[in-house]
């Protein structure tokens, strides 16, 4: 019994440690954020392009096929009630507010951030990071800063392509296939959703984006230097930021209600 | 310290009349349970090529990361040109930095950056000079190290002794005080390791730098060191001129410098009996 209280006690210590040191992290990055974004801006744009462009294509065929479906679903069950005409009404709420930027932060966890995590783990194996430091280069503002703001700026755009190739899914299947009327898809869309439900999905999708990128970026550069550090750094990465997403997904709901 | 102080020791031009440029004082340095150094008293003079040399796993590597302050130790002080090093600030000991040069055991070239960049690297992070002067400059230490068509390449690309030399090119590419090679010739065929000792002595003698070695290698090390420190133990278990070492009565030094089985240092690690690890009961 003893032994397991000292457990319990010392996790709960090393969680404490380990937050703490994650706090401090994420506020040496936002330290130096400003610096880079004046003066070396062209290393986030290279980011915003490794993270963000070169994952559209994976979400805007999930953002398609996630469309699909809601106009199946939504169809056949809209059409119990004789309202299969609010299929838009029912696709863009559940895009633009909920799937778009969950879904999203998900496949970036997936793509970009597995990707973060695993380049800058490799980095610190391969005494790249220390390298730059003896050749008196900070990686921290340097390497870590511009992938971070990369993520970050990339994750609103990709939540928002991935919701306006979601509604080109739905409207394909309900409008093209279903035979739902175009223009009452389009506009009941129009006239219920309002400019507030679009702002939560933007809020949802910078802050996701902004868990994602920081977690990615945090497990890479405390990753152990060895392959399998990297390896556990990387799924980590996945884990953690899929549960951080929905638990910041369920608390602005919440809070936006 | 006060800041300006160390300022001015880092910059004083009469720090340069100072023989000993750094100065290992009672280094003391574990990690976990496992004690590196015990007590470690160096010096490294200006202008002099310093091999630090041992049996694997003495901590050679790990010394050099405490001389640039990679790593902090538990006690001790490291004196670089007068200066305390555990008091610099970061910025401080950035300042500092830009005077040293190292090469890393497996090159650390920048993967996503090609070998030109790879050279240009510092001299486009630390200067304002133009891409002109910098294709210039990086395509001069290229030369030097034979991989001048090497430049458009990337560090996948190259084999481990090519990615050693670029790293070499980038180390000295901003004409360092310091140049700190750790296991440099691991990897080189004989051709470019005679190109890169000659290499090490002729840049020591011409520019007046002071370079530090970590090698395995007594025979090359016995061609371009003036002093050699033989590490063993977490203390200084010899030091002197090569062929000062070569000579040495000492049972450790003998067994090192002359690569015997039997000696101090024991070749197998702690383990039980090999009659009866192979046939005892664990066997079956």
């Amino acid at each position: 019994m003893n032994k397991l209280l000292r457990e319990i006690y010392n996790n709960g210590i090393e969680f404490v440690r380990t937050f703490g040191a994650f706090q401090l992290f994420f506020m040496r990055l936002l330290r130096h954020s400003p610096g880079i974004l004046i003066r070396r801006f062209d290393l986030v744009i290279m980011q915003v392009f490794n993270t963000g462009a070169l994952s559209l294509v994976i979400i805007m065929v999930s953002g398609l096929f996630v469309g699909g479906v809601l106009g199946l679903q939504g169809y056949s069950n809209l059409a119990r009630f004789n309202a299969e005409d609010s299929i838009g009404v029912f696709a863009a709420f559940g895009l633009v507010k909920e799937l778009g930027p969950v879904i999203t932060a998900l496949l970036f966890a997936g793509r970009a951030g597995t990707s973060l995590a695993s380049e800058i783990g490799l980095m610190k194996a391969t005494d790249q990071l220390s390298a730059m430091e003896m050749m008196a280069v900070n990686p921290v503002p340097r390497v870590l800063v511009p992938r971070f703001l990369g993520g970050v700026i990339a994750m609103p755009f990709l939540a928002a392509i991935f919701s306006m190739i979601g509604l080109f899914g739905t409207h394909l299947v309900a409008v093209e296939l279903l035979s739902v009327d175009v223009g009452a898809f389009w506009q009941q869309m129009q006239s219920t959703v309002e400019l507030e439900d679009i702002n939560e999905g933007i809020l949802k999708s910078i802050v996701f984006g902004v868990a994602a990128s920081l977690i990615a970026v945090w497990e890479g550069y405390n990753a152990i230097p060895t392959a399998e550090g990297v390896g556990r750094a990387t799924t980590r990465t996945v884990v953690i930021t899929a549960i951080a997403v929905l638990i910041f997904d369920f608390m602005i709901t919440a809070v936006m209600l | 310290m006060p800041a300006f102080q160390i300022e001015a020791n880092i910059s004083n031009p009469l720090n340069d009349l100072a023989e000993n440029l750094i100065e290992i004082h009672d280094l003391k340095y574990s990690r976990g349970p496992r004690v590196i150094f015990e007590g470690l008293n160096l010096v490294i003079k200006r202008g002099e090529i310093t091999a630090l040399m041992g049996p694997s796993g003495t901590g050679k590597t790990t010394l050099l990361r405490l001389i640039t302050r990679q790593l902090i130790p538990q006690h001790g002080t490291i004196h670089v040109d007068g200066v305390d090093i555990s008091k610099l600030s970061l910025a401080q000991l950035y300042q500092l930095r830009t005077r040293f040069g190292m090469l890393f055991q497996n090159g650390a070239l920048l993967t996503d950056l090609s070998v030109f960049e790879n050279v240009a690297f510092p001299l486009r992070e630390h200067t304002k000079l133009t891409n002109r002067l910098i294709r210039h400059v990086v395509l001069t230490k290229l030369h030097a190290v034979g991989l001048r068509g090497a430049a458009d390449m990337m560090p996948a690309e190259l084999s481990g002794g090519m990615a050693r030399r670029v790293a070499l090119a980038r180390a000295m590419v901003m004409d360092p005080d310091i140049l700190i090679y750790d296991e440099p010739f691991v990897g080189l065929d004989p051709i470019s390791m005679g190109v890169i000792v000659r290499l090490v002595r002729r840049m020591n003698d011409a520019l007046g730098i002071t370079s530090i070695i970590v090698s395995h290698d007594v025979e090359e090390i016995a061609t371009v060191a003036d002093r050699s420190f033989l590490i063993s133990n977490g203390k200084v278990a010899a030091s002197g001129s090569p062929d000062e070492l070569k000579v040495a009565q000492s049972d450790l030094v003998r067994q090192f410098m002359h690569g015997m089985a039997d000696g101090p240092v024991a070749f197998h690690f702690d383990a039980p009996g090999y009659e009866e690890q192979l046939l005892g009961r664990d066997a079956e």
